[in-house]
């Protein structure tokens, strides 16, 4: 149909805009419903308009008058924006890395650019081969790049971390067509690539540049998950709390990755179900196998402070573009990923699970969008 | 809290305060009106005058047997310069007859009311509403005697009369409810009599307090069957669906109307405009129209003829500014963007709202990042950025499993997306492929 290619225009009122302006619009109109719908309100098309002789006798009325714009409704607008929602999940990401710089030292801070200006520099070579224009003005590339960098060991050289920057944007995200076709997390999927290229630096752990392990001499670390399922050593909370532990760069401080969660999801820029359910799963789950052995597995407090459980729940499992659209399907998709989570965690060969839950959930994002389609008002299914 | 209200929708500021503490004003009656054959939903008349003839304030000029139409009258006493086809707020070229005014006082031509409607029949009522042109003036503009018609086996029990007026902007329902509302009062108990109901309800939202408390008094004092209903602010209350929903916990079908739920909604201005008709013999030709916004001189609401020029209004508030960019009929939200302001007022409108700033021009579209937000706010539950999509991929049979034929138009889902994604615009699109092809399958 022809409204398609249609899109929003100046509209000049007066004796030479009145009539091509007329033309456009007398196709017939049913309710009011045939609408040329706002397509690329970027293009204002303000066309050189020909002078016809008045055929309308109200011509004689004509002034001309301002130029008007003459756009579908709804005429109203939100103030929210991709960009805007974006950048505050990189505002949101400040906290732990603040965190990973203060624990990791100031090689973080170089490992965290590097892997954001692979990221942007990836999605422009992208745009190029794509011949669009560039996307790095929305922040979606740029948080891919610090998600993914706040999920490496602290030792990891930066040439791997560029590699897996560049694999999350160009692979992750740009194959499929870009921001909103993905189907799995980028940063995520980018780190999947580096476990499966680096298996040995990317289980290589350091302690924290803290007093607690200054008489430590021993070059690589355990993340307390490890030390439990190896040795069944239960790292103190309040270590775990601060990020006073072995672990990824910006994943040990479970309360900085809260507090930018909890900003994330105040702005709703984070659906607050599939959090409450995924740590609520994992709770529950590992809490029940906690019961039953407390020799054997760990309290359900350890399982939701240790690891990347915080980062994974509130930024990685929330990204919008692979976790469903329906209330149900956010439900589902948190509950799933934890029963994952748990299983890796208590019966895997490796100690931690987040990347691999969220990545497995994903997957299934479609078919649960497909499933929890809700009823519609006033629908009676059978 | 606690006020009721529907589930979803939105919270757009309401804007409001141009206008709303503005009385009603009469504008002078015009020099010459354009009144379209077709103001409401169904069959447009027939044209009863010709060029040169003589007309009345009130005659009908254009009328059709059918019953789904609303007759059409002359608003100014005067000569029909010309009918012909002249561009309609609707952004369509419709048949319109053009009087140019004679006389400075009108000389009426009424309809023959009863001398007391409440010994009327109610074939007599609904003949005089029928008669008397009247449609819905919320905006749908659908006749208003077929709403009152309803098949025997659709038993209706409730009457609400809808004072919602959800759309930012729009006052004019408010005033009149504040100035009218007696007269208004005594409308609905003619529509209740004509439905045979005792159970009305009159809802408002709760940002129009001063609205609250005059039907309040009203109510208690003349009216004491009817019930004052607050409601949370929030659009789209004031469609009809959600409107029942808040106030009687009813949920119409898909695909259904309010009065397979038993329920009949109703406009405030359409009590008003039946009052008219039934008590004093007037037949449908002024309504309240809110001229507004930070684009207009001096925002006013005005008590004016059908067909008057848009041009002839915003003269009388002080003119267009020169900073405005977007004028449109209707609210913000479901309202019809005008590019010539000599098109005329029609049976439903209800503002003219002129924009100093628009919101979506130019602004970038992204691509649909999936989050949700239209699937939260869609108030009839469907999946918007689906629907969209099927529609612009032109999959209709998905696209009307998913629902599509029950999308209101409402506009929210188009008003949340961060991407700025024509939501309902294409919705708009699919619905009318949707039951195209419907059309084609039967025939």
């Amino acid at each position: 149909m022809e409204e398609k290619t249609n899109e929003q225009e100046d509209q000049k009122s007066g004796p030479e805009g009145a009539d091509p302006s007329l033309e456009k619009s007398t196709a017939p109109e049913k309710d009011g419903e045939k609408q040329e719908p706002v397509k690329k309100p970027e293009t204002p098309a303000a066309k050189p308009k020909p002078a016809p002789a008045p055929k309308d006798p109200r011509d004689k009325l004509f002034k001309p008058e301002q130029t008007l714009i003459i756009s579908s409704s709804p005429h109203f607008h939100t103030h929210d924006s991709v960009p805007k929602i974006m950048w505050s999940v990189v505002a949101a990401l400040v906290p732990a890395t603040v965190m990973a710089i203060y624990y990791f030292g100031m090689d973080t801070l170089i490992m965290i650019g590097s892997c954001v200006a692979a990221a942007l520099v990836t999605e422009i070579i992208m745009n190029k081969m794509k011949g669009e224009g560039l996307t790095i003005n929305d922040g979606s590339a740029a948080i891919t790049g610090l998600l993914l960098a706040l999920t490496l060991p602290p030792s990891l050289p930066i040439s791997a971390g560029v590699i897996g920057s560049v694999f999350s944007i160009s692979i992750g995200k740009q194959i499929f067509g870009g921001l909103g076709y993905n189907i799995f997390n980028p940063a995520l999927l980018g780190r999947a690539f580096l476990q499966a290229n680096f298996p040995v630096a990317m289980t290589t752990w350091t302690y924290p540049n803290t007093e607690k392990y200054a008489q430590i001499d021993a070059v690589t670390a355990a993340t307390p998950l490890a030390q439990f399922k190896f040795d069944k050593i239960v790292a103190n909370y309040g270590d775990l709390i601060s990020g006073n532990v072995g672990g990824s760069l910006g994943e040990t401080s479970a309360l900085a990755v809260l507090i930018g969660g909890i900003f994330l999801l105040i702005m709703k820029y984070a659906d607050w179900r599939i959090p409450v359910s995924y740590l609520g799963t994992v709770f529950i789950l590992g809490g029940l196998f906690w019961f039953f052995s407390p020799g054997n597995y760990p309290d359900p407090v350890f399982h939701l402070l240790s690891g990347g459980l915080m980062l994974g729940a509130l930024f990685m499992a929330t990204d919008m573009v692979t976790s469903p659209i329906t209330t149900a399907g956010s439900w589902i998709f948190g509950a799933g990923a934890g029963i994952v989570l748990v299983i890796i965690r208590l019966f895997g060969g490796v100690p931690e699970g987040v990347m691999y839950s969220i990545l497995l959930m994903n997957a299934f994002t479609p078919l649960i969008n497909r499933y929890t389609r809700p009823k519609y008002f006033g629908e009676v299914r059978a | 809290m606690g006020l009721p209200t529907f589930k979803k929708g939105i919270h757009p500021n309401d804007n409001k305060s141009f206008t709303n503490h503005k009385p009603i004003e009469y504008l002078p009656i015009p020099e010459e009106v354009f009144i379209p054959l077709q103001q409401h939903i169904g069959v447009a008349g027939d044209v009863l005058v010709e060029k040169g003839q003589e007309v009345k304030t009130g005659q009908v000029i254009g009328k059709s047997e059918k019953f789904v139409s609303a007759p059409v009258h002359a608003s100014i006493t005067g000569t029909v310069k010309a009918v012909d086809q002249f561009l309609h707020p609707l952004g369509i070229k419709a048949t319109m007859i053009h009087i140019e005014k004679t006389a400075e006082e009108d000389e009426w031509e009424t309809i023959n009311a009863p001398e007391n409607w409440e010994t009327a029949s109610i074939e007599d009522l609904r003949n005089l509403i029928w008669q008397a042109g009247i449609v819905g003036l919320g905006g749908a503009a659908f006749p208003t005697h077929v709403k009152l018609a309803p098949p025997k086996e659709k038993e209706i029990n409730t009457f609400i009369l809808n004072g919602v007026e959800c759309e930012p902007f729009l006052t004019a329902d408010h005033r009149a409810m504040l100035e009218m509302g007696d007269k208004m009062l005594i409308g609905m108990s003619i529509i209740m009599k004509i439905l045979g109901t005792e159970n009305g309800y009159i809802g408002i939202e709760n940002n129009k307090p001063d609205a609250i408390e005059i039907m309040n008094e009203l109510v208690s004092k003349k009216f004491p069957a009817f019930k004052v209903v607050p409601l949370k602010v929030k659009y789209p209350q004031g469609a009809e669906k959600m409107l029942i929903e808040a106030i009687v916990k009813r949920r119409v079908p898909a695909g259904g109307l309010p009065m397979d739920v038993g329920t009949v909604v109703n406009n405030v201005g359409t009590a008003l405009a039946v009052a008219n008709a039934v008590v004093e013999g007037k037949p449908l030709i002024e309504r309240i129209v809110t001229v507004t916004g930070q684009g207009i001189t001096e925002p006013k609401n005005l008590m004016v003829r059908i067909g008057t020029p848009f041009k002839t209004l915003m003269e009388s508030c002080g003119g267009l500014k020169e900073s405005a960019i977007q004028v449109y009929m209707g609210g913000p939200m479901m309202g019809f963007a005008q590019y010539d302001m000599n098109v005329p007022i029609v049976k439903a409108t209800s503002g003219i709202i002129c924009q100093e700033k628009s919101d979506i021009f130019k602004k970038k579209t992204y691509p649909c990042i999936q989050c949700g937000n239209c699937v939260s706010v869609c108030p009839m539950n469907l999946l918007p950025t689906r629907l969209s999509s099927f529609a612009e991929m032109v999959k209709l049979e998905e696209a009307e499993e998913f629902g599509i034929l029950n999308c209101i138009e409402c506009g929210s889902c188009s008003y949340v997306c961060p991407s700025n994604i024509p939501l309902v615009q294409w919705i708009r699109v699919g619905k009318l492929q949707v039951s195209e092809s419907k059309r084609k399958k039967v025939a």
